[in-house]
């Protein structure tokens, strides 16, 4: 049957149709945002939708379509034709050639109705009416209704914006560059937005000269894409001598000879039997059971999401899912961690350019449950921070893990395989997101950048995913890689770098025509998989792909010149050596500086606290620790059947968890399970980005053994998100942060196995908080004997493993109390004997509920596992400062950023409630298995108190560093909440049990 | 393979497919996933069962299901018809559901599937009833027991042009599944009442799932594939397994 638009005949008419749906959400939606904007006078919002149809339409077609498509006979209604023009309208429509799924299944249904072909292109339109004047219809348009990086939008009705037609004959010309002087150079890379530096132009100013040519435009942009910082990690591969000022004055130089390089050493160190693939292909793999391979990886997706929230998170979802499919493995789950500014953030406090947090939230969250729903992967991990360092530039981290039998991904193109294309269509869409992503955004970036972000289509993906996994089943391919950033480019000349390839880039499908040579090999567009596929294979292949409605083009061979060849048909694109797109890149010496925060001994003495249980609602009501049900329940986190532990638990499902437990499908036959858990704690990286990192790695440890994850089986993946590498203190700290992972690893025995770097985060000239996250991958040896965060029963005994500390750098409670301390509690220095105790008890079934001490300390970490069982607690924390056997040592190991007195003096209240020392765990457990858990646990724990009834969570902070059983009197050292004043301030959206 | 075949179709973006076969299989049934574009409408005659699975459809592009509606309408309308008034059970979970709603499959479009009241989608586990009065002959082996599982969508309330339109699905007995509020220890307590979250999407009636009037065809938005072993349920005791429909479904295959 036909399929999609073809040329208009001369009978072609035009037709409108806007269908609105009776109460729909958006209205709702609409009116909202525009109270929180300040446009108060909004009294009513009409939304339609907006189809424009083109074609040789009778009028009973578009009754047709209307009646079996567009119009829902309970909820719909319809105009044909010319709107109310009376109305104050504003429309918002998709610029020309961005992904438009309403309109193409549109021209498809009309196929399946046996309709002539048409031409569709969507608006949404929105009648507003009330007090407003043209100013308010401004800043609702402006900063509500439309996103001009994606879309057009005038007052009153929009012309259609279908996707364009017009032809144009392929070009590649020579870009002047051989004699040019440094400045000149400098500049052709500044206006290209090349993103290379001095010594790189000359490079390549050097390798054209030798050749007597100048480069095309496609090649000076190849070689700006394959040495970009997203694509080759120069930063991450560079020599740096750091300079390091000690809190006391002392300076220590270093040399470091790559910082990939420590880390990989790292793992290598550890030697773990149980490593598949680490470091060297699109995710990192580790054995799961006998068969089966777990492939993991986390990508950011950051400048596009800041530009175009929905659009940069959908697509961050959809490359890192490639990225699994890259190593031949079906993706079975995504994650993710987002970090915005502050929700509540004056609008006056917000810079030019810049889109509100809030905005930035609810598009990035919109978008990751738009393309995870849609694949069919569950959502099941992940965190969200807010801090005022995102407000220029928010984080977004996407993960995603597959499953792959062992040994079937193959990873060696042949001479004379074919190079396949498979998924989406090529647009002009993404073009230079490695390259703009290797740079910082200022308010002109956001205004010419429109062309860097997509919007995903999930449903193409999820044909990649069907069509992978069976073409691996089916020995169909010899290599396979995503098209990511740097497009076919990328994919291709890695694919090719030890062998050479030829392309013609007229056998590439296009969404539109007119793209020049260059834009088609750079493309970024998403939904694409590159596979390496000999000659015999194809035809299988294509009949696979024909299955599973996939595109497939063929679109050149592999060869065994060495060399990059493209055309267009008769037009010369590119002919590089593939040792100059991958060798010629000149090495990098960077410089670093990094000082330790002046060594102070805390703050005189903490804020008084009146009532101490405010303090506990408090804390429970900040936005870094209370309830994130809202956002996690808009992403589907059961789809698979595999969801063991989910985000929430308890009764109520409203407690939140600690970490996911996954048991795959096609695995029930054993009862090993998969734990994923994160940590990060950016707060401390201007402290101490060396603790901090370690402390990230100890969170990410521990939330993995709190759901009963084994502690000899975990691997860590590492992605930074760092300000400039270029300004040497941005450097420092991003040096200090690897040297801690590298610590980390070795302390925690376990190995990184895949990790990413996204540098240049960076809003005019001000680097983001340098964030580092730790996501984490474990086995759960039994699924049955799992732990979640909700209390089970009354009656019950409370464990507390692990020690506090005095030092509130960085904590919740130091925000909410305004306290001014710089010190960073010292990281664990031997953790794995008690993960190993806790393991045990849980996994022997001696523990029904566990939870680890964060965000807040041990009194919110308390109130969690109240909230989520429903029952009370009565609990006396021990006001114990330091770990024994820390306060000897250097607290901070080789950073030895101050030091804790021995014998250290008993902490305050606030410190003892609220501190977040590491290597904390709270596990409930029943008083018939008390002997055995005191047993197990030694001197790792402590029992602090009892599960109750009450409806109460009662804490008394005891008198003594032991922890003895003498409270403190009635008074601020002891406080009592209801369980429902706890549930009200963290936000469960069902207060009543 | 034994037991009588399921043909379980997938359009793009179709994704509950795999769950679904393995209720199927754990059943007793065969189940054939197999892709809407390699049917043929001579295929339906192969099967005892047709089982619609969720997912989105060429990404609910035109509204939830109504693609996957359409084709099913203009390629199979008759097959399809033919086969329910066959007494050949038809099941349609979420997006299939939506899909047999928009087809007409269900019955006159008296009723449809909207938006979630609260505009957005929602993933949480449910409490479901199997109304004993339902006219869908296949589910009296039910009785009115009680299946836990979760929701995971965001246009799945169900919504009629008028309220004598509720009345009359009611009367007529083509209530399939109603959403109850649980009790403090899972069990249930009683209809929900339209109040979130027990009904989790504001549907009239705390309707979660219906039949055609023939009774042959039903559909539903939980997902009791997802609940056919006691691991996966979040808390509480055991029990109350989606599992029971599937084998009612196969057994109404045979």
């Amino acid at each position: 049957m036909p399929e999609g638009p073809e040329a208009a005949h001369a009978t072609d008419v035009l037709i409108r149709i806007g269908v609105r749906t009776a109460d729909h959400p958006e209205e709702r939606r609409v009116r909202a945002a525009a109270a929180q904007l300040g446009v108060k006078g909004l009294e009513a919002c009409r939304f339609w939708t907006v189809y424009h149809l083109e074609g040789p339409l009778s009028d009973a077609d578009v009754a047709r379509l209307c009646s079996e498509v567009l119009v829902d006979p309970v909820t719909d209604g319809a105009i044909v034709g010319e709107p109310d023009v009376a109305a104050r309208a504003v429309e918002v429509a998709p610029l020309p050639g961005v992904t438009d799924g309403a309109a193409r299944e549109l021209e498809r249904a009309a196929a399946v109705l046996s309709l002539p072909p048409l031409r569709v292109a969507t608006a949404r339109r929105y009648e507003l009416s009330g007090d407003i004047d043209e100013a308010d219809l401004t800043v609702l348009t402006q900063r509500l209704l439309t996103n001009p990086t994606i879309e057009c939008s005038g007052i009153g009705e929009l012309e259609p914006s279908f996707a364009p037609t017009w032809e144009a004959a392929p070009a590649a010309p020579p870009v002047p560059l051989v004699g040019l002087a440094d400045e000149h150079l400098a500049e052709l890379s500044r206006r290209r937005r090349l993103s290379l530096d001095a010594a790189e132009m000359r490079a390549i100013e050097a390798h054209f000269a030798s050749c007597g040519r100048d480069p095309s435009d496609a090649e000076l942009e190849t070689l700006a894409q394959a040495w970009s910082e997203h694509c080759v990690h120069k930063t991450f591969k560079a020599q740096i001598h750091l300079s390091h000022t000690r809190a006391d004055g002392r300076v220590e130089v270093s040399h470091h000879d790559g910082l990939l390089d420590a880390l990989r050493q790292a793992t290598a160190e550890l030697d773990a039997d149980w490593l598949r693939s680490v470091f060297v292909d699109n995710a990192g793999i580790v054995a799961f059971d006998d068969e089966l391979d777990l492939a993991v990886k986390v990508e950011t997706h950051n400048h596009p999401s800041a530009l175009e929230p929905f659009g940069g998170a959908n697509t961050g979802v959809g490359g890192v899912v490639r990225d699994i499919l890259g190593v031949s493995a079906r993706p079975i789950a995504c994650t993710d961690v987002l970090c915005f500014g502050p929700e509540d953030l004056e609008e006056a406090d917000l810079p030019a350019g810049v889109l509100h947090p809030r905005r930035i939230r609810d598009g990035v969250v919109a978008g990751i449950g738009d393309y995870g729903n849609k694949l069919g992967l569950p959502t099941v991990n992940g965190a969200v921070l807010y801090d005022r360092g995102y407000v220029g530039n928010p984080l977004v981290f996407c993960g995603a893990v597959g499953l792959l039998p062992a040994g079937s991904h193959p990873t060696s193109p042949r001479a004379g395989d074919r190079i396949i294309v498979i998924g989406g269509r090529t647009g002009r869409d993404g073009i230079g997101g490695a390259t703009f992503s290797s740079a910082g955004l200022d308010a002109t970036v956001v205004g010419r950048a429109g062309s860097a972000v997509q919007i995903g289509d999930p449903i193409v993906e999820k044909g990649c995913i069907e069509v992978v996994e069976r073409a691996r089943d089916g020995g169909l391919y010899n290599a396979i890689t995503d098209c990511g950033a740097g497009g076919l480019s990328s994919a291709v000349g890695e694919m090719g770098a030890e062998l050479g390839a030829e392309v013609d880039l007229a056998s590439v499908p296009l969404k539109y025509p007119g793209l020049q040579p260059w834009e088609i090999w750079l493309s970024e567009a998403q939904e694409r998989m590159v596979l390496a596929v000999p000659a015999a294979k194809v035809a299988p292949l294509l009949e696979l792909c024909r299955t599973w409605h996939t595109e497939l083009s063929d679109i050149g061979s592999f060869t065994s010149s060495r060399r990059l060849v493209v055309r267009h048909g008769d037009c010369d694109v590119i002919d590089l050596p593939m040792e100059l797109l991958h060798e010629g890149l000149p090495g990098r010496t960077l410089v670093a500086t990094h000082r330790d925060p002046a060594a102070s001994a805390g703050p005189a003495g903490e804020p008084p606290v009146a009532d101490s249980g405010k303090l506990l609602l408090d804390l429970l009501a900040h936005p870094n620790v209370a309830s994130r049900e809202s956002i996690v329940r808009s992403y589907d986190h059961e789809v698979r059947g595999g969801t063991v532990v989910r985000p929430f638990a308890g009764p109520g499902a409203d407690g939140p968890t600690d970490a996911a437990v996954l048991k795959p499908l096609d695995t029930w036959h054993h009862d090993k399970a998969v734990a994923l858990a994160v940590g990060l704690n950016p707060r401390l990286t201007p402290l101490d980005p060396w603790a901090m990192a370690l402390h990230a790695i100890d969170e990410a440890f521990r939330n993995l053994i709190a759901v009963g994850a084994d502690p000899d089986r975990v691997a860590l993946l590492d992605n930074f998100s760092w300000g400039a590498p270029t300004r040497p203190d941005t450097l420092g700290s991003l040096v200090r942060a690897v040297q801690g992972c590298v610590e980390g690893s070795r302390r925690y025995r376990a190995p990184f196995v895949s990790g990413k770097d996204s540098l240049y985060n960076e809003f005019d000239g001000r680097a983001v908080l340098g964030t580092l996250l730790i996501s984490a991958v474990g086995i759960v040896p039994d699924l049955h004997r799992v732990a979640t965060s909700a209390l089970g029963a009354s009656g019950n005994d409370l464990w507390l493993v692990g020690h506090g500390s005095n030092r509130l750098g960085g904590s919740i409670v130091a925000d909410v109390l305004g306290i001014d301390d710089n010190r960073v509690p010292p990281p664990v220095v031997d953790p794995l004997p008690r993960y190993r105790a806790v393991h045990d008890l849980i996994a022997g079934g001696r523990v029904c509920a566990a939870h680890d001490i964060s965000d807040g300390g041990i009194a919110v970490a308390l109130a969690e596992m109240a909230i989520g069982g429903q029952l009370g607690l009565r609990a006396t924390i021990p006001a114990d400062a330091a770990e024994p056997g820390t306060s000897g040592d250097t607290p901070f190991g080789a950073s030895g950023n101050g030091s804790e007195a021995s014998g250290a003096t008993r902490p305050g209240l606030v410190a003892a409630l609220a501190n977040e020392a590491p290597g904390r765990l709270l596990l409930e457990a029943p008083a018939a298995q008390r002997a055995t858990v005191a047993a197990r646990l030694g001197e790792l724990g402590r029992r602090i108190g009892t599960v109750t009834g009450s409806g109460e969570i009662e804490i008394h902070v005891a008198a003594d560093p032991a922890g003895g059983s003498t409270p403190l009197p009635a008074g601020p050292g002891h406080l009592t909440v209801t369980l429902a004043a706890a549930r009200r301030a963290f936000g469960c959206r069902d207060s009543s049990p | 393979m034994s037991g009588p075949p399921v043909l379980i179709p997938h359009a793009p973006g179709t994704n509950r497919d795999t769950e679904a076969a393995v209720a199927v299989a754990a059943a007793g049934g065969d189940p054939r996933i197999e892709p809407v574009a390699d049917l043929a409408p001579a295929d339906f005659s192969d099967y005892a069962a047709v089982l619609l699975p969720g997912g989105f459809s060429y990404g609910d592009a035109l509204g939830a299901g109504g693609r996957l509606a359409l084709e099913l309408q203009a390629w199979f309308g008759a097959e399809l018809g033919d086969f329910a008034r066959s007494g050949k059970p038809i099941l349609g979970i979420c997006n299939g559901f939506q899909a047999l709603v928009k087809s007409g499959l269900l019955g006159h479009r008296n009723f449809t599937l909207a938006a979630n009241a609260g505009g957005r989608l929602e993933c949480r586990w449910v409490t479901l009833r199997v109304e004993g009065d339902c006219k869908a002959g296949w589910l009296e082996p039910l009785g009115e027991s009680l299946i836990r599982c979760p929701v995971a969508h965001g246009e799945g309330r169900l919504a009629v042009t008028d309220p004598t339109a509720a009345a009359d699905l009611e009367r007529e007995g083509r209530v399939a599944f109603r959403y109850l509020a649980s009790g403090p220890s899972g069990g249930a307590a009683g209809a929900a009442a339209g109040s979130y979250p027990a009904n989790p999407n504001g549907s009239v009636n705390d309707i979660a799932g219906m039949c055609d009037p023939s009774g042959a065809v039903v559909g539903l938005m939980p997902h009791p594939e997802d609940h056919i072993v006691d691991w996966q349920r979040p808390s509480g005791p055991a029990g109350a397994r989606g599992s029971a429909l599937f084998e009612a479904f196969v057994k109404a295959a045979r």
